[in-house]
């Protein structure tokens, strides 16, 4: 079959050469690399202590923000000379996460750092952790069991909800029957229920307010488009807008613009990096964000430390480091966003 | 393979008619529009829809800016349905069109795609979705593969590929020309850009499968592929090129998708694969093949946006609006048989 083969031969060079230009495209690496997310100044009051193995369990980094989780952890442990990292691959399946801690316990390390993928799901090895003597600091999603941790750090999702219901409040607070719409996010995820009962809680302190319409969209950039394009048509007029999410954000603020709407303020939420550029620029109707700061995995790092080495954390006054640390969600406006712009994740 | 090639190219449009499945009605393609029962009873649902829609809420839904809205959403899922209608019209199924759409699109949008402009997003993504394709194909018709197995296995490396590149991150467009395709001064005759790229797939799907001869064959090796074989037609070849079809509609789709986004992320395309084959499904194709109308895959199209449209005008819930869009499904699926079985008696 000649013409076959030369029509073959031609496709052949073709794909081939398409193929080698493709995979030079997969590359991520900007020109100029900036630090990672960096977490601020090495904590307390601090000359070397006794040398520290840190075991690290987190679930699979397939977004921005838990990705920033892995990358505080490892640039924290990198900032003490006597902490030893050992850092498991992620995986969001209960069973391997589960071994992965019971490897990690067999190795004896000192201390246990967990984000579990699925708290309650974890809650037993969690369990077998500290029995065998090995204190486990739970990052952000909760055992079941209080028995199954030394000490849980996390964020606050009602919090979020409440400080951005309030900076909307306080903007809104001279303007009569002003309206606010809300972008929620997954509404499968009980935590999306705890962001906007804080957010519903919070506006109830202004009664001039009302929050005329909410949909949820998934935490996705597309999905966060196509909503915000349905509410956008659906309210012709209104003065706030809250999106749970900076992720889906991206989406929104797209939606926002090709509708070309700029008569209400928006104020996001978790804190990414484009977020936080967008506030500093202040030229979209993006005007604050508030966080759920993956800066929490360096915090946990200290703890673990603090722990290892026997101590309370610097700045306070107890010999031994607190049982639980809600963190605050911050509100990040223009004025402060400078300060806050290295903890922004993409 | 140990047929001869050219004779048979020429021969298997005339000689594949036998092979049809009774179901099709060639004498009904005189009209030029092949609006059949099915289809009318689905433009039905959609009136419905609009009467709805328009009742509840006058202002904002029987407005131009919606009507851009809806044809603006329905575009992308739009286009991957079309390719979908092909390889399920051959008794295939493709899995994969949602991970494909995700890698393409994020594939196109690293930075260092994102350094050749335009002309790099767009072929990039083109290229990815037809390689993914070309993959499916091989392994389908070449490999012996079940479809259903090996666009599974597409499914799952694709997306591990797509959270590869983008580490989780999301991947903003800088692009300033791909960025003003998916914004109102961009809208020629006021219809958005996605839109004309989504009619005009449609059109030329409707072409490639009711006026040529590729049409007929993906037709025949859905009805019956081993009468398909016997009547001379290289059913191997047919399946690998419907493959491809499929992953070169995702590749466009991940391109609007990039320009409605404005961005790349590797959740895109989130369960694209189930919403295509519901709606090629409610237009009337038949999921064993050998039927299949691009007209209703459209329709079926429309009316999932159109729901999803008039469930967020009104502030519905998405607890509300998953229990009604399921019983929608099953009410369309309904009115549709009843009504398609009266036309034919």
């Amino acid at each position: 079959m000649p013409q076959t083969s030369r029509r073959g031969l031609l496709f052949g060079t073709a794909a081939v050469s398409a193929g080698a230009l493709l995979t030079a495209c997969t590359s991520n690496e900007p020109k100029k690399k900036e630090p990672a997310a960096d977490t601020g100044p090495a904590a307390a009051a601090d000359k070397p202590g006794k040398p520290v193995t840190i075991g690290f369990a987190g679930p699979q980094a397939d977004h921005g923000w838990l990705n920033a989780i892995n990358e505080n952890a490892k640039s924290r442990a990198g900032k003490y000379s006597e902490v030893t990292l050992e850092i498991t691959e992620g995986s969001n399946d209960t069973a391997a996460q589960i071994g992965q801690v019971q490897t990690l316990i067999n190795k004896k390390v000192d201390v246990l750092v967990i984000l579990p993928a699925d708290g309650k799901a974890l809650t037993q090895v969690g369990l077998q952790a500290m029995k065998a003597g090995i204190p486990v600091i739970n990052l952000d999603r909760i055992f079941a069991s209080p028995q199954a941790y030394r000490c849980w750090i996390g964020g606050d999702n009602y919090g979020m909800g409440l400080n951005a219901g309030n900076y909307i409040g306080e903007q809104l607070k001279d303007k009569k029957n002003a309206k606010v719409v809300e972008l929620a996010g997954l509404d499968n995820l009980e935590l999306t229920k705890q962001r906007s009962q804080g957010f519903a809680d919070a506006l109830k302190n202004y009664p001039n307010i009302e929050r005329v319409a909410r949909q949820a969209a998934d935490f996705t950039v597309e999905s966060g488009q196509a909503k915000m394009a349905q509410l956008l048509q659906a309210q012709k007029q209104f003065d706030a807008l809250w999106n749970h999410d900076d992720d889906q954000g991206v989406g929104a603020l797209r939606a926002i613009q090709q509708a070309g709407r700029d008569d209400f303020l928006m104020v996001g939420g978790a804190g990414a990096k484009a977020a936080m550029d967008a506030i500093k620029a202040d030229n979209s109707v993006l005007k604050a964000t508030v966080l759920y700061p993956p800066t929490m995995a360096a915090s946990a790092i200290d703890l673990a430390r603090a722990l290892g080495q026997g101590k309370g954390v610097g700045g306070m006054s107890e010999l031994e480091i607190p049982a639980s640390i809600t963190l605050y969600s911050a509100v990040v406006t223009k004025d402060n966003v400078d300060q806050y712009l290295p903890t922004g994740f993409s | 393979m140990t047929q001869p090639v050219s004779p048979a190219q020429q021969q298997d449009g005339p000689a594949a008619a036998p092979a049809k499945t009774p179901i099709q009605r060639p004498a009904r393609h005189k009209l030029g529009l092949r609006l059949d029962v099915r289809n009318l009873s689905l433009l039905g649902v959609l009136a419905v829809l609009v009467l709805v829609g328009g009742i509840t809420k006058p202002d904002q839904f029987l407005d131009s800016s919606n009507l851009q809205l809806v044809l603006t959403q329905a575009s992308v899922i739009g286009v991957v349905t079309v390719g979908m209608t092909f390889v399920i019209t051959s008794g295939g199924i493709d899995l994969s069109v949602g991970a494909i759409v995700a890698l393409a699109s994020v594939w196109a949008t690293t930075l260092a795609t994102q350094e050749y402009g335009f002309a790099g997003i767009l072929f990039t993504a083109v290229v990815v979705g037809l390689a993914c394709g070309l993959v499916n194909g091989l392994l389908i018709a070449y490999g012996g593969m079940v479809p259903f197995i090996a666009t599974l296995a597409m499914l799952a490396s694709a997306r591990g590929l797509a959270l590869q590149i983008t580490d989780g991150k999301t991947q903003i467009v800088t692009v300033e020309s791909v960025l003003d395709l998916g914004v109102p001064d961009s809208y020629v005759l006021g219809v958005p850009p996605l839109v004309w790229v989504f009619a005009l797939v449609t059109v030329v799907g409707w072409l490639l499968l009711n006026r040529t001869t590729f049409g007929r064959r993906t037709v025949a090796v859905g009805g019956n592929a081993e009468a398909a074989r016997l009547a001379g037609i290289d059913v191997r070849r047919q399946r690998l090129y419907l493959y491809l079809l499929s992953g070169l509609c995702c590749g466009i789709a991940a391109f609007l998708l990039i320009v409605l986004s404005g961005s790349g992320q590797n959740t895109n395309g989130n369960l694209y694969e189930l919403d295509a084959i519901a709606a090629a499904i409610i237009g009337g194709t038949l999921l064993s093949g050998g039927r299949g109308t691009i007209v209703g895959s459209v329709l079926g199209v429309l009316v999932f946006t159109t729901i999803t449209n008039i469930f967020a005008l009104n502030n519905l819930q998405s607890d509300v609006q998953q229990i009604a869009k399921g019983a929608i499904i099953v009410a369309a699926v309904l009115v549709q048989r009843r009504t398609a079985r009266h036309g034919e008696a």
